[in-house]
């Protein structure tokens, strides 16, 4: 795979590109993670076949519509329908019923991809009779994604999977009564969508814009920088209600944050943190 | 401080456990240890430290790399190498259908520590981890293969002997000569760094 070069991406070429973009178009990857930015530009340029960095670099700094498509691929937008049953099943049977007694539900999906994780939270949020009094903000770099959220139109050759997911994660409903399958893919119901606010939200630019009783950010940290981490954990804290939810990937912490005393663990396996401070 | 990295599958973990005890602990160096495996079992650690003096953990994202230590790449991520030494967690695509993946390991490592890095590549029923170690090879690192003979399931490092030219061939039926074949290459790298 990656070995099948015809040449050697070197990390000064990277950096180098890195500053132009965000010169050019003013989108930082300066504090991503440079192993697997490294990583998913070289599978980039083997995919669209690029000969050389140099032509490489020319497209994505001279035709914009590439750019876009440069972001959307060197973002990880791997996701799926109730992924990590045990933490949905933290999520249905311990924090939901505790945000339940709440006027208004807000939650923040930071970094949402293609929205399946949105809508199993909204499904859990229906089961929970808490879907009419929610607000379900979810953000990503990428407008394309969100488009994808928007429509709710998922494979249908995924349903196989979410259904089992789903099933594992508490969920006693007839998983299939909650789309419509047309052709190759399947359609959510459009009520599970209604209650969704979609925005483009960089993480490592843009500020605070709400108070939340539960941010979800699962797996996009990761791809940060440990100085990136950082200010998007501040940012989150300054998002959060005093008694609010963060919820981080597995394998996630919060532990060496410098606003980690602002939080206490609330469940340790599945990497949720509740503000206490 | 250099480095061992070792990627298997079916098979491997008997194979490590046999190798664990003939690190020393003078030796300036980490191991990495990519199992493919999906989920998080519990007693994977506890059952590699009763083998090693080394401290046995799992590879934390941003971690810093130690010496004499092992760290275990977690189930369901890619883990890659920093050039500041650190480890990066990853949840992109599986690559011949594995997270974590030995190639992504292996690659990471390469680029990072080029010569002094010893790859091993043990049991398994996939192809996963032989463009890794070709990629080890051509920046500079030894590369070794658990003899298909004597593994479980030859198909991977038997794939990895038809790719390309590996250093040397570990036999796990003959611990003894294995010891040794290890303390040769730890020397292999440590001359160079």
């Amino acid at each position: 795979m990656m070995s099948e070069q015809m040449f050697q991406l070197n990390d000064e070429d990277i950096e180098v590109l890195l500053y132009e973009i965000l010169e050019t178009y003013g989108y930082d990857f300066i504090n991503y993670s440079r192993a697997s930015l490294k990583r998913r530009i070289h599978r980039l340029i083997l995919l669209d076949k690029f000969p050389s960095m140099a032509e490489f670099r020319f497209r994505v700094l001279y035709d914009k519509a590439y750019l876009e498509r440069f972001v959307e691929q060197i973002t990880v937008n791997v996701t799926e329908m109730f992924r990590d049953t045990s933490f949905n099943l933290l999520l249905r049977n311990h924090i939901l019923p505790m945000l339940a007694t709440k006027p208004l539900i807000r939650i923040w999906h930071a970094g949402c991809s293609t929205g399946e994780e949105v809508y199993s939270m909204a499904i859990m949020l229906k089961e929970a009779n808490l879907l009419h009094k929610s607000l379900l903000y979810a953000t990503d770099i990428n407008p394309a994604v969100l488009e994808t959220v928007r429509r709710g139109v998922f494979p249908l050759s995924q349903m196989k999977l979410y259904s089992e997911n789903y099933v594992h994660s508490g969920g006693r409903e007839d998983f299939s009564s909650y789309y419509t399958a047309q052709y190759d893919s399947a359609k959510f119901d459009e009520a599970l969508g209604e209650r969704m606010i979609l925005s483009t939200h960089n993480l490592v630019s843009d500020h605070s814009f709400n108070e939340f009783q539960l941010i979800l950010c699962r797996n996009v940290m990761i791809y940060f920088d440990k100085k990136l981490q950082d200010r998007v954990v501040n940012l989150f804290n300054e998002s959060l209600e005093m008694l609010g939810f963060l919820a981080l990937g597995s394998k996630e912490t919060l532990k060496y944050s410098p606003v980690s005393s602002s939080f206490r663990q609330f469940d340790g396996r599945e990497k949720v943190w509740q503000k206490i401070a | 401080m250099n480095m061992l990295v070792i990627g298997g599958s079916a098979g491997s973990l008997s194979v490590v456990m046999q190798i664990l005890p003939h690190l020393s602990d003078k030796w300036e160096m980490s191991v990495v240890i990519i199992f493919h495996r999906k989920h998080d079992d519990g007693n994977l650690l506890e059952i590699l430290a009763h083998r090693t003096g080394f401290e046995v953990k799992e590879a934390e994202d941003k971690e810093l790399i130690r010496p004499r230590v092992i760290y275990l790449a977690p189930a369901d991520y890619h883990l890659l190498i920093e050039k500041d030494f650190s480890f990066s967690l990853d949840y992109s695509e599986k690559v011949h259908y594995c997270r974590p993946s030995i190639d992504v390991t292996f690659e990471s490592a390469a680029d990072v520590f080029g010569e002094v890095l010893v790859g091993l590549l043990l049991s398994g029923a996939n192809a996963d981890g032989v463009e890794g170690l070709k990629e080890i090879k051509k920046c500079g690192g030894i590369v070794a293969v658990q003899n298909p003979e004597s593994a479980e399931v030859a198909y991977m490092p038997g794939l990895a002997l038809e790719a390309l030219d590996v250093d040397y061939v570990l036999d796990s039926n003959d611990v003894e000569s294995g010891a040794r074949t290890l303390t040769r290459l730890y020397e292999g790298i440590a001359c160079k760094s």
